[in-house]
């Protein structure tokens, strides 16, 4: 039975949100608490097979699925004439991670989100939806498959615009949401001409075949520029953030901190098109610098937009954009000394490494953040800073989840964001120390910005108008302290974190050879 | 306000032959061009004829919201179920686990030209009927909200 849940577990990591997502309309015409139970039920089923895969992943190595074999394992049939015609699922240890990263962020999130969102009306769209999301990010970090990368990213992008337009606030969640899905569908298309421009030169789609053919052309040079910009506009980075304000502050909270992840998942696919796609073929140095100047700017940008921000939640969003910099610059100085084993292996692993730690702390202690100020949105009504004040007399909870997700997002040290950013200022130094004193100054920036933010909504004598608030309700706290227990746990044992999940991860980024030999075999 | 008489009769003459067609391209998918989407779509068709023929009102009781969505998910749940059928079986996911079984569409194909042997495919044509259930479906339903404003009033009373 074990094996079996194992073998089968790439697919079933699609299959259970996809069934869940489907059947909720119907479940949810019997009763809403029957629906609850059902989406609970399914989301904590897929949590388990995630966990249950990383494990085998990390164990074994990469596992691959072919959907539509006879046998799972049969990357290429016999009668191919040794190309992988089928659609395949390739779980490396990096894929097992964002795995994992989106089925922890999905369960806590829908604690959460089943009381937060139980005022509203047409929620069995809404858990639909949710599931939705949950089966494209799964997708999108699992597949082996180019085409079938584009088409989980549209699945995560249309199940986000309806929910980041889910509650219509007089048009300004509307309003957000085309914008989102207007520039997402734009990015969408414009991967969709670099995948063909791939098929036209390689007649293949599968990643590992092209990633075994690459010549590195100026058709190629072309696809990567377009494959670059959208993925780098999908995950909110600097030239291309301006959806990311809008997006995240309109959704309702517990929706922004699956955002979150999608970004990440968004990120993922850029890591993966230049390591696994590309790697020594490139010229990692000026592709490298690329990222890192996309990172540093969104780094600064980021953060120095934060700072004057009114609305709570545009402010975490500025601060997410910040925070999707730090990643963007620790992978880039790997990608940059990618090849040159000496560099690679003074500081090149390391801050790989770090960007990489820093994807699942970001999607933690930002989902954390996001979920407080949702829980402070229930009980007040408002993200405006200015009329907020005096809420630590009576949301003791909330305050200290807000405190842990604040002094994380700002590194310091017993939250899991100081392990990454220690590794990332340590090995960025190496490198560049310039680009090492931006990321403290921006880390310092973020923190001044969460004193000023936690002093306005905690901080100060009971307001008259929130005199009969209380504190939110057992669910969402439940949801929150899921993340904060990870929090505090990654930031106090990071070296095992780091051994155990975040190297693996990175070497098999890095490794294109081995993601090759996984599906093609042993070339 | 609904359009003249001959509109409506002829809209009711065209909307079981739109349906029938629909029918025949969601069927013979796995044989002809077309497949579950555009039958789903031509039959979605059908009613947008008969919505602009008629008036909202009048339609919304013969073709109604809930029905169509519910049609929708059901078609979906039969597409996953189709595919979850062969790790049933342990197979992969998505395995054409009835082709050349000899059961439901697991005839295989003969050899050379033949007028088009509906009875094969396996799995694949029961897709095709899952899909075009969903889009049609999914579909009225969008025609549903675009159109229930249509019609309504006179322009400029």
């Amino acid at each position: 039975m074990n094996g079996f849940l194992i073998e089968h577990a790439p697919a079933l990591l699609i299959m259970l949100p996809l069934i869940g997502a489907f059947a909720t309309p119907f479940i949810g015409r019997v009763s809403p608490r029957i629906r609850s139970a059902w989406v609970i039920l399914i989301m904590t089923l897929t949590t388990l097979t995630a966990l249950l895969l990383a494990s085998d992943v990390f164990l074994n190595g990469t596992q691959i699925y072919v959907f539509g074999a006879a046998n799972p394992d049969l990357a290429v049939p016999l009668d191919s004439g040794g190309i992988p015609i089928r659609i395949i699922f390739t779980v490396d240890a990096m894929s097992a991670l964002m795995q994992v990263i989106g089925a922890i962020c999905g369960f806590a999130v829908l604690l959460y989100s089943i009381s937060a969102d139980r005022i509203h009306s047409g929620l069995e769209s809404f858990y639909t939806l949710f599931l939705l999301m949950i089966a494209g990010i799964m997708g999108m970090v699992s597949t082996g498959d180019l085409f079938n990368f584009f088409v989980f990213l549209e699945i995560l992008s249309i199940a986000s615009a309806g929910l980041i337009a889910y509650r219509i606030d007089g048009g300004l969640a509307v309003e957000a949401a085309l914008k989102y899905f207007v520039l997402s569908t734009i990015g969408a298309m414009v991967i969709l001409v670099a995948i063909g421009i791939y098929y036209g030169e390689y007649n293949a789609l599968n990643i590992a075949m092209i990633a075994s053919r690459m010549q590195f052309t100026l058709l190629d040079q072309i696809a990567l520029v377009l494959i670059i910009a959208a993925l780098a506009m999908k995950c909110g980075s600097v030239p291309m953030h301006f959806w990311t304000p809008d997006a995240y502050s309109m959704a309702p909270s517990s929706i922004t901190a699956m955002l979150v992840v999608a970004s990440q998942a968004s990120l993922y696919g850029l890591f993966r098109v230049v390591f696994t796609l590309y790697n020594v073929t490139l010229n990692a140095m000026t592709v490298g610098w690329i990222i890192i100047i996309l990172g540093v700017l969104s780094m600064v940008v980021g953060v120095t937009m934060a700072i004057p921000q009114k609305n709570v939640k545009r402010l975490m969003a500025y601060h997410a954009i910040s925070q999707t910099g730090y990643m963007l610059l620790g992978v880039g100085v790997g990608l940059a000394v990618l090849g040159n084993q000496p560099l690679m292996d003074s500081f090149g692993y390391i801050a790989m490494e770090g960007g990489i730690f820093h994807i699942i702390n970001h999607a933690m202690y930002k989902g954390l953040l996001f979920l407080t100020a949702g829980a402070i949105f229930f009980r007040i009504g408002t993200y405006n800073l200015n009329r907020m004040g005096g809420l630590g007399h009576s949301m003791k909870y909330t305050m200290i989840f807000f405190i842990i997700g604040a002094l994380a997002i700002a590194g310091i040290p017993p939250f899991n964001g100081f392990a990454s950013k220690l590794m990332i200022y340590e090995s960025v130094f190496a490198f560049n120390p310039v680009l090492a004193v931006i990321a403290m100054v921006v880390s310092i920036l973020t923190l001044a910005s969460f004193v000023k933010v936690f002093h306005s909504i905690f901080m100060g004598p009971k307001l008259p108008e929130y005199e009969t608030v209380q504190e939110a309700p057992a669910p969402m706290l439940i949801g929150m302290a899921v993340l904060a227990a990870i929090v505090i746990l990654f930031g106090l044992f990071p070296q095992a974190v780091v051994d155990g999940l975040i190297a693996p991860a990175a070497h098999a980024l890095s490794d294109q050879s081995g993601y090759i030999a996984a599906v093609l075999g042993g070339a | 306000m609904r359009m003249s008489k001959l509109v409506r009769t002829g809209a009711d003459l065209l909307y079981p032959f739109a349906l029938i067609f629909g029918l025949y391209i969601i069927l013979h998918g796995h044989l002809t061009p077309g497949g579950g989407f555009q039958g789903g779509a031509v039959v979605a068709t059908g009613a947008a004829i008969v919505i602009v023929a008629w008036a909202y009102e009048d339609v919304a009781g013969m073709i109604r919201k809930v029905t169509m969505k519910a049609q929708e998910s059901a078609g979906l749940l039969l597409f996953i179920g189709a595919a979850a059928l062969a790790l049933g079986l342990g197979y992969a996911f998505f395995y054409n686990v009835l082709a050349n079984s000899g059961s439901l569409f697991g005839l295989s194909v003969p050899f050379g030209p033949n007028p088009g042997e509906l009875n094969t495919a396996g799995v694949i044509p029961i897709m095709n009927i899952a899909v075009g259930i969903e889009v049609w479906g999914g579909l009225t339903v969008i025609l549903l909200y675009l159109l229930s404003g249509l019609n309504k009033k006179e322009e400029g009373s």
